[in-house]
């Protein structure tokens, strides 16, 4: 059985690359359907989706489009009930175990005992790093997300911009090619956001990681990507993706240009149709 | 600063107090002191206490040198006061009347008047607030302890009833090698092989009872009956089982804190939220990587819950256990037969050992809780 499916993993491998060398997700036909006592939710349907290295992709959709959801079903966190779906071309499983992903929470979710150094060492102890690699990528993810100076804070010292930043810094730690965001600054105020978008944006520069971003905010949708795919609910299905033809070295001006009030136009009519059998 | 805090309560107690101090001095110069007929005038170290009281009331009410330094003579006029009417009423023990109880109870508002002034002191430095805060307790206990020597002499209690402190403290000092017999017995070897052994064996059982689901089903129910056992009848027997001496003491205290600490520890287990928990998979993490590095520190502030109860449960048992049988040595033991004795102020001191020995063992429970748990916001300062 485990030597079929690693067959199977190595021939999809295979037909991956031969579509093209740098394909990150590829998703087909995912369906996702949650028995609950009120009878089967479909929190996603017939889910097409291929995502390439570099890409910056946002999730958007209102409450209940399962945005979230595929997420974690990328990050093996759920498993799809049908179709199939390789990262990095394996299972989300195999994914998950080799560690080659980050995975940025809505909270920051970090360990109120330990300091925001030790945070950032969290993942790594469990991968088995040496001292001297962790105090190493420690330093050095602490001060990408401009955090350096405060290592020996501990979480609940910190504003909650910071404390954000520094599940950032945790989760670059591990230094996966691979960045999964599941609404990370929602629950910041705008003006904070903003400042972390731009800084997100210069970091994904610097890095060249291919992230996934789910967000409902329109302007951070459109700011952040270079794809945006739009969710609509009952059941969870991609109503539109949008290829974004800004310049990937954008700033913060970027959102007063005509280009980025068309998509983000697009957008918001996606969001419009995708809800409006419901009133 | 008085004002106010005497605006917030509507009425100003410390000025009532210094009212009741000059009341009862009054009462104190024209009513008898000792009985038969024996005047304040009659006996020149009381005239003395009688004269600074009413100056200290006098002195407070006229609003003169209402500052730390009027609050640090008040403090000494009513140890001095104290200290007349207890070596005053060991002479004329059973004898006191009215005039001595109303000196009694200005020396008390005295004392009262003192701590609410030392309670509005503010100090800059961390380390005098942490002195006033730990004076203030002390004061209030020494208060009732001078209370029950003036109360218990004066009135002329029984000993048998009451001994005063004075006696218990004479019996204290005079039998310190039975004491230290009876605390070694008792504490050093039921009370702390009991409660390391429960606590930790719980401890343990509460991380199988997580991993296996059926024994959360089958064991936390036994555990739960176990524990209503009524720990009367659960000594004699364990004195059957384990013999007189202090394993069978130390059986009661396992089964007294086995479950508080299980029940404890499984909830704690379960106190981490899924996200936290969803952090740790995308890590691929394995259980014992989750365990110490997220569920344990979680179940830190549960843990110590625990252990803070079983630290008194466990001296209450081994006590209670020892009056079923033992060696001629143990607090219990010496409680249960120096009643029968009629030496109450010995029972008293086992009963002053034991008081300490609980506290002591409760506030190291507590720092230690405070290292450990010093994150969690209700230890954050």
């Amino acid at each position: 059985m485990t030597a079929l499916a690693s067959a199977k993993d190595t021939e999809m491998v295979e037909k991956t690359n031969s579509a093209s060398p740098n394909r990150v997700i590829d998703i087909e036909n995912l369906s996702l359907t949650f028995e609950t006592n009120d009878g089967p939710v479909h929190a996603l349907s017939d889910i097409d989706l291929k995502i390439d290295e570099g890409d910056f992709v946002s999730f958007i959709g209102p409450s209940g489009c399962g945005k979230t959801t595929l997420l974690r079903v990328i990050a093996d966190l759920e498993k799809p009930t049908a179709g199939s779906i390789t990262v990095n071309g394996v299972s989300p499983e195999e994914a998950r175990l080799n560690r080659a992903y980050g995975y940025v929470f809505q909270s920051s979710a970090l360990y109120p005992w330990r300091t925001i150094a030790k945070n950032v060492a969290l993942p790594l102890e469990i991968m088995g790093l040496s001292g001297e690699e962790q105090q190493e990528r420690i330093s050095r993810n602490m001060d990408l997300v401009n955090l350096s100076g405060f290592e020996k804070k501990y979480p609940w010292q910190l504003s909650g911009g910071m404390q954000q930043r520094a599940s950032i810094a945790r989760a670059l730690a591990v230094e996966p090619d691979l960045l999964l965001m599941d609404e990370p600054f929602g629950a910041l105020d705008e003006i904070v956001r903003d400042h972390l978008n731009e800084q997100l944006l210069q970091l994904w520069a610097k890095t060249n990681k291919t992230v996934v971003f789910v967000t409902h905010s329109i302007p951070e949708a459109v700011f952040l990507s270079t794809k945006i795919v739009v969710l609509c609910p009952r059941p969870g299905r991609i109503y539109d993706v949008i290829d974004s033809n800004l310049p990937r070295d954008r700033s913060l001006d970027v959102r007063e240009t005509p280009e980025f009030l068309k998509i983000a136009h697009r957008v918001r009519d996606g969001l419009r149709a995708g809800h409006s059998y419901e009133d | 600063m008085t004002t106010v805090a005497a605006s917030k309560r509507g009425f100003d107690i410390p000025a009532l107090l210094a009212w009741f101090i000059v009341a009862m001095v009054m009462v104190g110069l024209f009513m008898p002191i000792f009985s038969p007929d024996i005047g304040v005038m009659d006996v020149p170290r009381l005239s003395i206490c009688l004269v600074i009281l009413a100056i200290a009331g006098v002195r407070y009410e006229l609003g003169f040198m209402r500052n730390w330094i009027g609050d640090l003579i008040l403090g000494l006029v009513t140890a001095i006061a104290a200290w007349l009417l207890i070596s005053t009423v060991s002479d004329h023990a059973g004898e006191a009347a009215l005039g001595f109880w109303a000196l009694m109870a200005a020396t008390w508002a005295a004392s009262w008047l003192f701590v609410e002034r030392l309670a509005i002191w503010k100090s800059s430095s961390p380390l005098a607030a942490r002195l006033i805060n730990l004076a203030i307790p002390t004061l209030f206990g020494f208060t009732l302890l001078v209370l029950w020597q003036l109360i218990v002499v004066g009135a002329g209690v029984p000993k048998v009833l009451l001994p005063a402190p004075s006696e218990i403290w004479i019996r204290l000092t005079t039998s310190v090698p039975i004491l230290w017999a009876d605390f070694q017995q008792t504490f050093l070897k039921a009370v702390l092989a009991g409660y390391f052994i429960g606590c930790g064996s719980a401890f343990v059982v509460a991380i199988l009872v997580d991993r296996v689901p059926f024994l959360r089903r089958g064991l936390l129910p036994i555990g739960n009956l176990v524990s209503a056992l009524p720990i009367i009848g659960v000594a004699p027997i364990m004195v059957m089982w384990f013999g007189f001496d202090w394993p069978s003491k130390a059986a009661v205290v396992i089964i007294m804190t086995f479950f508080p600490m299980l029940v404890n520890t499984v909830s704690g287990l379960a106190a981490s939220d899924a996200m936290q928990r969803d952090l740790m998979r995308t890590y691929a993490s394995s259980y014992w990587q989750t365990l110490f590095k997220l569920r344990l520190p979680m179940a830190m502030p549960f843990i110590f819950n625990a252990l803070k109860i079983n630290s008194t449960l466990a001296l209450i048992g081994a006590i209670v256990a020892e009056f079923f049988g033992t060696p001629i040595v143990g607090m219990g033991f010496r409680i249960s037969t120096e009643v029968g004795r009629l030496n109450v102020d010995m029972v008293w001191a086992e009963i002053a050992v034991a008081a300490l020995a609980g506290s002591l063992f409760y506030g190291v429970v507590a720092m230690l809780e405070r290292a450990v748990t010093f994150w969690h916001p209700s230890m954050r300062t």
